[in-house]
C-alpha cells in the first residue's frame, strides 16, 4: 500500500479480510486495552481526565495558532543548521525528498515508522527513481517484506503469527526461522544492522515537533528510529503540520497520555529529542538535517470548525483498539495507511469525500471511540459532520452522493414527518407483510433491506399502540 | 401534584415493539406518573440525522418540536439513542441564538431516557417486579455513552425480585447495528451481531435485556437465526412481566 489511493471502497475491501485476521486483531487490542487500562487505573481517573482536557486545549490551541507555532518551529530548526521545506502536499513532499536524495546520490534509504510517509507513498516514490528502501520498525519490516502497508497505525504487523512471519522469512530472506519471537526478532536484527550502516539517508516522522525547540520528538520501542536519524550521513524528517506544539512543558503532558493510550507503556522505551544535526566536531551523528512539513490537505481540515479537532490526534491507535468495526475488519478494509476511526476522519478529509465517502460511514457511531481518546476528539461529531459532507455537500466539498439518493431520503422525510402518511403507512405494512411473517418475524425482504436478512431475520410490523391508548382512553 | 410525563414512542418502538410501550405507560402510572400521549409525533429524525440528510433531520426536528414543545414537564421515552438525539443533536440542527436553537436546548434538557427517568428523577429502583431467572444486560451505545447511563438499567434490574444478573462479556460492545451501517455494511455488521450473540449465548441466561429497539431487533433476530435459546427482552417487558397490558 505505498501508493496514495483515489478511490476507497470499504465494502469491498471488508469482504476481502483473510478469515484469521479479526481473531488475531482482536487478540492483540484486548492486550493493548487491558494495559492501558491498568496504567489510567493506577493513575487515578481524575488526573487522567485532567491529562485528557488538558492534551485536547494545548493540542487545540496548537492548531488554532499554527502559522505562529511552525515560523517559531522553523527558525528554530534553522538556526541550528537544519534545513527547513515546505511541502504543499504529497507530490511537492515526494520530489523534495528525490532531490535530496539525488543531491546525495543515495541508493539505499533508511526508515522509521511513520504514517506521514505512509500517507504520501514514498517508498513507492523513491522505488520508482531507483532507490532501495527498507523499513527498519520490526512490523514495518515484515508487512514491506510481504508487499503490504500497515495494518495498525502503531503495530503495523500484529495480526500476523509467529509461524507467519517465519514461513515469510524463510521465502524472503532464506533463512530457516523457528517460530519463536525472540529468535525472528534476532534474525531481523542481523539483517537490519548491515544494512544501517550502508544507508545513505534515514527518513523519519515526527510524534510532535516542539516549537520552542525546533525539537522533533520520535517515539519508538525499538531503537531502529535512532539508528535511522543517527547513522546514515544525511536525515530526513517528514512531520504534518499538525504535529507542532508550543512548547516542552505541552510536550511532557502528551508524552504521559500518547504512550499509555498506545500501547499501555508509560513512556516508550526511546523517546528521541533531534534538535538539529551535531554542532562541534565531537558530536555525532548526521551531517545535514532536513526537516518537511506537510501540509497536504491538513489546513483544509482546519476550515470547517466542526472537523477542526482530526487535527489534534496523537496517533495512539486507541480508538482502532477499541472500536468495534476496526476489530472486526482490521486496518487494511479502510484502505487508506491510516485505518480505524481516526484514520476514516483523516483519510475522507485529506483524499476528499468522493474518493473516501465510503469511510464516514464505516462506523456504528458507538462512541467508544470518543471517550478513550486521550486528546477527547469528538470522533463521532466529526463523522456525523462528514456523512453531512458526503450526502448534502458543505462549504468545503459539493455532495458526493447521487442526486437521486437525496430525493428517495426526501421522499422518505416527507412519509416520516407525516402524522396520517406515517401512520397509514406502518398499517398497510402491516397488511401487505402478512403474508410473509412466521413468529413475529420475516425471513427476507426485498432490496435494499435484503442486505439485513441475509444475516437475521427481520421482525414484523406490530404497530397497535395508538389504537391500544385510544381504546384505553375512552 | 402529580408528576406528569408526555410519552415520546419513537418510531421504532412503535413499529415493532408496542408492547413495551404499553408497559411503559402502565409502569409510569403505577407510579403515580400523570401520562399523556402526543398523538401528532412520529420520528425524531435520527436516521436521517445519522445518514448525513441534515435537511430531513431538521424539517423531522421541527415537527417534534412543535408536537412536544406545546406543553411543560417531562418527556420520557423507552430509548437512550433517540433521546440522544433530541437532547444532543436537535439544538446542533440550528444556529446559535434562533428561537428553535433555545426551544431545542430547553425541550431536550426536559426529555428523559425511561430508565434514567425512573432512578434519577422518580428515585426509584424498585418498581414491585417480579422475574425469576437467569439474566444477562447488554449495554446500548447511545443510552451509555451518549446519555451516560451505566448503572440506572441495571440498579432496576438489581431491583427485580427473583432475578439472577449474570455479567455478559463485553456488555459495552457494540452489538453491530448501528442504523444505516447495518444495511450499508451488512458483513461487518453481521460479524459484530455474530460475536455478541456468542457472548450472549456463553453466559448461559436465559434472557438477555437490552435498552433500545435498534439493538433489539438486531440481537433477537441474531438470537434466532442461530436458533438460540436465549431471548431478547426490553428491560420494560422484564419489569411489567407477568403483568398482562390491560
Amino acid at each position: 500500500m505505498s501508493q496514495v489511493p483515489t478511490s476507497i471502497d470499504f465494502r469491498a475491501n471488508s469482504q476481502q479480510v483473510p478469515p484469521k485476521m479479526p481473531a488475531a486483531v482482536q487478540k492483540a487490542t484486548a492486550k493493548f486495552l487491558g494495559n492501558r487500562a491498568a496504567l489510567v487505573e493506577a493513575l487515578g481517573n481524575d488526573l487522567w481526565q485532567t491529562l485528557r482536557q488538558a492534551g485536547h486545549d494545548l493540542r487545540l490551541h496548537a492548531i488554532n495558532h499554527l502559522d505562529h507555532y511552525l515560523e517559531q518551529a522553523e527558525r528554530q530548526v534553522t538556526k541550528a543548521g537544519g534545513h527547513v521545506h515546505w511541502a504543499r502536499d504529497a507530490e511537492e513532499a515526494r520530489r523534495i525528498v528525490l532531490e535530496i536524495a539525488g543531491q546525495h546520490r543515495a541508493k539505499l534509504v533508511v526508515k522509521s515508522k511513520s504514517m506521514a510517509t505512509e500517507e504520501i507513498g514514498l517508498n513507492h516514490a523513491l522505488e520508482s527513481a531507483g532507490i532501495r528502501v527498507l523499513e527498519t520498525d520490526l512490523g514495518e519490516y515484515i508487512v514491506q517484506l510481504k508487499g503490504m502497508g500497515p495494518a495498525h497505525i502503531v503495530v503495523p504487523a500484529f495480526h500476523l503469527s509467529k509461524e507467519e512471519i517465519a514461513e515469510l522469512f524463510h521465502e524472503k530472506l532464506g533463512v530457516d526461522a523457528p517460530a519463536e519471537a525472540e529468535k525472528l526478532t534476532q534474525i531481523a536484527r542481523m539483517k537490519l544492522r548491515e544494512e544501517f550502516l550502508a544507508a545513505d539517508l534515514g527518513v523519519s516522522g515526527g510524534n510532535f515537533l516542539v516549537a520552542e525547540t525546533g525539537t522533533i520528538v520520535t517515539v519508538t520501542n525499538e531503537g531502529n528510529g535512532r539508528m535511522c536519524c543517527t547513522v546514515p550521513p544525511v536525515h530526513v524528517a517528514v512531520v504534518g503540520i499538525d504535529k507542532v506544539v508550543p512548547d516542552w512543558e505541552s510536550l511532557t503532558v502528551l508524552l504521559k497520555l500518547l504512550a499509555r493510550s498506545a500501547t499501555g507503556q508509560k513512556l516508550s522505551c526511546y523517546t528521541q529529542f533531534i534538535s538539529g544535526p551535531p554542532q562541534t566536531r565531537e558530536e555525532t551523528g548526521p551531517q545535514e538535517m532536513h526537516l518537511i512539513l506537510l501540509d497536504n490537505g491538513r489546513s483544509r481540515i482546519l476550515q470547517t470548525p466542526e472537523c477542526r479537532e482530526t487535527s489534534i490526534c496523537i496517533r495512539c491507535g486507541a480508538c482502532l483498539n477499541i472500536c468495534p468495526v476496526y476489530n472486526h475488519v482490521g486496518g487494511y478494509a479502510y484502505g487508506y495507511p491510516i485505518s480505524g476511526p481516526t484514520g476514516a476522519i483523516f483519510a475522507s478529509q485529506i483524499l476528499g469525500v468522493k474518493a473516501a465517502g465510503a469511510l464516514p460511514f464505516a462506523s456504528t457511531l458507538c462512541g467508544a471511540c470518543n471517550d478513550i481518546c486521550p486528546v477527547k476528539i469528538p470522533i463521532t461529531e466529526i463523522l456525523l459532520h462528514l456523512r453531512h459532507r458526503v450526502v448534502e455537500g458543505d462549504e468545503l466539498e459539493g455532495a458526493a452522493a447521487p442526486y437521486a439518493l437525496r430525493m428517495g431520503a426526501q421522499a422518505g422525510a416527507v412519509a416520516f414527518g407525516t402524522t396520517w402518511l406515517y401512520r397509514f403507512g406502518s398499517q398497510v405494512l402491516k397488511r401487505l407483510q402478512a403474508p410473509f411473517v412466521r413468529e413475529g418475524w420475516m425471513a427476507k425482504l426485498p432490496a435494499p433491506l435484503d442486505r439485513w436478512t441475509t444475516s437475521r431475520p427481520f421482525p414484523a410490523f406490530a404497530a397497535d399502540f395508538r389504537q391500544w391508548w385510544r381504546r384505553r382512553s375512552r | 401534584m402529580a408528576i406528569k410525563a408526555q410519552l415520546f414512542i419513537t418510531c421504532l418502538a412503535e413499529q415493532f415493539f408496542p408492547n413495551v410501550l404499553k408497559g411503559m405507560v402502565e409502569l409510569l402510572e403505577r407510579l403515580g406518573v400523570q401520562v399523556a400521549f402526543p398523538e401528532e409525533q412520529t420520528c425524531c429524525g435520527q436516521p436521517f440525522f445519522n445518514s448525513g440528510y441534515r435537511t430531513q433531520a431538521r424539517e423531522l426536528a421541527l415537527k417534534w418540536l412543535k408536537v412536544f414543545g406545546r406543553s411543560d414537564g417531562f418527556i420520557v421515552s423507552p430509548s437512550g439513542s433517540c433521546v440522544d438525539m433530541v437532547r444532543h443533536h436537535f439544538p446542533e440542527l440550528f444556529p446559535p441564538g434562533t428561537p428553535e436553537r433555545r426551544q431545542a436546548t430547553e425541550v431536550g434538557a426536559r426529555t428523559f431516557e425511561f430508565t434514567q427517568f425512573l432512578v434519577n428523577q422518580l428515585k426509584v429502583t424498585d418498581v414491585g417486579a417480579r422475574f425469576p431467572g437467569k439474566v444477562t444486560y447488554h449495554a446500548s451505545c447511545h443510552l451509555l455513552r451518549g446519555l451516560a447511563a451505566r448503572e440506572e438499567p441495571k440498579a432496576l434490574l438489581r431491583g427485580v425480585q427473583g432475578i439472577e444478573l449474570v455479567p455478559l462479556l463485553g456488555e459495552e460492545t457494540c452489538c453491530g447495528f448501528g442504523g444505516v451501517f447495518s444495511v450499508i455494511y451488512p458483513e461487518v455488521s453481521k460479524s459484530m451481531m455474530e460475536a455478541k450473540v456468542r457472548a450472549i449465548d456463553a453466559t448461559g441466561a436465559e434472557v438477555v435485556v437490552a435498552c433500545d429497539a435498534g439493538c433489539l431487533m438486531n440481537i433477537a433476530g441474531g438470537l434466532r437465526k442461530t436458533g438460540s435459546p436465549v431471548r431478547a427482552m426490553h428491560l420494560i417487558e422484564v419489569l411489567t412481566a407477568g403483568r398482562e397490558a390491560s
